[in-house]
């Protein structure tokens, strides 16, 4: 007869191919990486002696502290646009939809086209002489074509904020989804008025909803490179712009490897304060 | 009758806008004229139609499918042990490798792309499709372990316990009963990490070198306008092609698992 082995050793051998892989492309780049930030290139030669000479240039560089607060701030303004309004389409299908799996499925579709095409659809329609401007003229709306629409920031934090959409909707119904419906009817039994119920019972318990939403948002789009590229024009430039430029054009690999450590940390400390100040002010009921 | 709230108002304007901006691409390819802009000059097929004589877009293709393909089968095969592990077994560290498991889906492109472009050329890798599908599957591991996770969740594990009782080992329990009730959740994990590598564009820049992908050659016509109408063309295939792919892998992912063993 079979014999199993322990639980917890079938369980390692099993998920070490998976976590292995990935631990080891997510561990390796880093040493790497934070070798190469401490050595200096110039041109094709590459010096090995050690030095803090690129964290120096980059944390001296206005144009990197530039770049770096823009990023921040855009990931922000579209994290912030994003859960703003996906939060009622979530409550729309978590509480009110009947047909929940039709809804979700036409959410997520949108998602799964390709990325850089969708940013590109953007690019066609924000265009001086583009698909918006094309129809507002046509319609007698504008006499002459809108300059303020493409490449700059706005049409990047537009871009993507269309771009994250699902995953927004996606954790906040699932946060939606576990309310126990009896807590909302005791809010009413005690007298809340639907407005007093949604923000006392339903706004805090989805709490961690938002968080996850704005984590799984905020944290890629620091360092999206494809939308600024596009629609970001000279104004809307990011830091994966530079980053990329020193992994190609520049050819200085380690001041992008340093760029790319600088971005990682600054992304990690902004979120980490995200979470904690989430944490402090919701997941219960006021 | 009930006039419509204005939550479902807002829902159906909400769809509107996930969907209008990619709707354009499709309408325009079939525009005559070459400007993307109001009133359409005329309706054509020839954007199509001379897609197929272009020999860079159908190698990009190529190398698109393969890689698409190669990486399916590595994150499904690699999820499928890992999604078993996870719904099964508890085991001590469980909750932290199923979080660095979904990794790759939080790290902002740009620092993958140039992370694994320093360390393949430092393994002395020289950017080609192997190093994307190597990026790809990365990127995929994820949509594959929560798929199967959830086809794990639905299945009965007394049915692979009666299996072994009535004297099957291991391989034949898994060929037997395990295989066939996740065969759904396989299907849908093999097309949705497909989609995923087929459509990613930022790694397969940084790692493609001289193969482009074929999102790394619509980046390469995008800069000139006269490509445009080609680039709109493909794109609404590729578009088309994505959601048809979704559509069959939510299909299986739904279907019942309480068929025949």
């Amino acid at each position: 007869m079979f014999k199993p082995r322990s639980e917890a050793a079938r369980g390692y051998a099993l998920s070490s191919p998976a976590t292995a892989y990935v631990g080891f492309l997510v561990a390796a780049p880093l040493v790497i990486l934070i070798t190469y930030s401490f050595w200096t290139q110039t041109y094709v030669t590459l010096d090995k002696t050690p030095t803090l000479g690129n964290y120096r240039a980059a944390l001296s560089d206005p144009l990197v502290h530039h770049l770096m607060l823009r990023s921040i701030w855009i990931a922000g303004a579209v994290t912030l646009a994003t859960v703003v309004l996906a939060y009622p389409i979530a409550y729309f299908i978590a509480m009110k939809a009947r047909r929940k799996t039709i809804w979700l499925l036409l959410i997520t579709i949108p998602f799964w086209s390709s990325y850089l095409l969708r940013v590109f659809a953007w690019k066609l329609i924000l265009g001086f002489n583009g698909v918006m401007n094309s129809a507002l003229l046509g319609l007698g709306l504008i006499d002459e074509p809108l300059d303020f629409l493409l490449y700059n920031e706005f049409a990047v934090v537009l871009t993507l904020a269309h771009a994250w959409a699902p995953f927004a909707i996606l954790p906040i119904y699932v946060s939606l989804q576990k309310i126990d419906p009896s807590l909302l009817e005791a809010a009413t039994d005690l007298g809340n008025s639907p407005l007093q119920r949604f923000l006392r019972v339903t706004l805090p318990l989805t709490v961690p909803g938002i968080i996850a939403a704005s984590l799984i948002i905020f944290v890629p789009t620091v360092g999206d490179y494809v939308t600024p590229a596009l629609v970001g024009g000279s104004d809307g430039k990011m830091i994966a712009n530079l980053i990329q430029v020193q992994f190609g054009a520049a050819n200085n690999w380690p001041l992008g490897a340093t760029l790319s450590l600088l971005a990682m940390m600054s992304v990690g400390f902004v979120a980490i304060v995200f979470v904690i100040a989430g944490r402090g002010l919701g997941g219960r009921i006021r | 009758m009930k006039r419509p709230s204005l939550l479902v108002i807002y829902a159906f304007a909400y769809l509107i806008f996930l969907y209008l901006p990619v709707m354009f691409l499709p309408l325009f390819s079939f525009n005559s004229g070459t400007i993307v802009a109001f009133p359409i000059k005329g309706w054509t097929l020839d954007w199509y139609r001379k897609l197929g004589e272009q020999d860079t877009l159908i190698q990009a293709l190529w190398n698109s499918l393969g890689v698409g393909a190669v990486t399916a089968l590595l994150a499904t095969a690699m999820g499928l042990f890992a999604a078993r592990a996870f719904v099964r077994y508890r085991f001590r560290g469980q909750a932290a490798a199923e979080g660095l498991v979904m990794l790759p889906l939080v790290i902002p492109g740009i620092i993958v792309a140039s992370s694994m472009l320093v360390l393949f050329l430092f393994l002395g890798l020289q950017p080609s499709l192997v190093t994307v599908t190597l990026g790809h599957t990365f990127l995929a591991l994820p949509f594959a372990v929560s798929i199967l996770k959830s086809a794990f969740d639905d299945f009965d594990a007394s049915l692979e316990e009666a299996s072994y009782d009535l004297g099957c080992g291991v391989f034949e329990t898994f060929r037997r009963v395990t295989l066939p009730v996740v065969a759904p959740g396989i299907v849908a994990s093999i097309l949705v990490t497909f989609t995923v590598s087929f459509d990613e564009f930022v790694l397969a820049f940084f790692l493609s070198g001289n193969q482009p992908t074929l999102p790394v050659y619509i980046w390469s016509q995008i800069r000139f306008p006269a490509k445009l109408p080609n680039v709109l063309a493909l794109g609404s295939i590729l578009l088309f092609a994505s959601a048809m792919l979704l559509v069959l892998a939510k299909y299986f992912q739904r279907r019942s698992t309480t068929r025949d063993v």
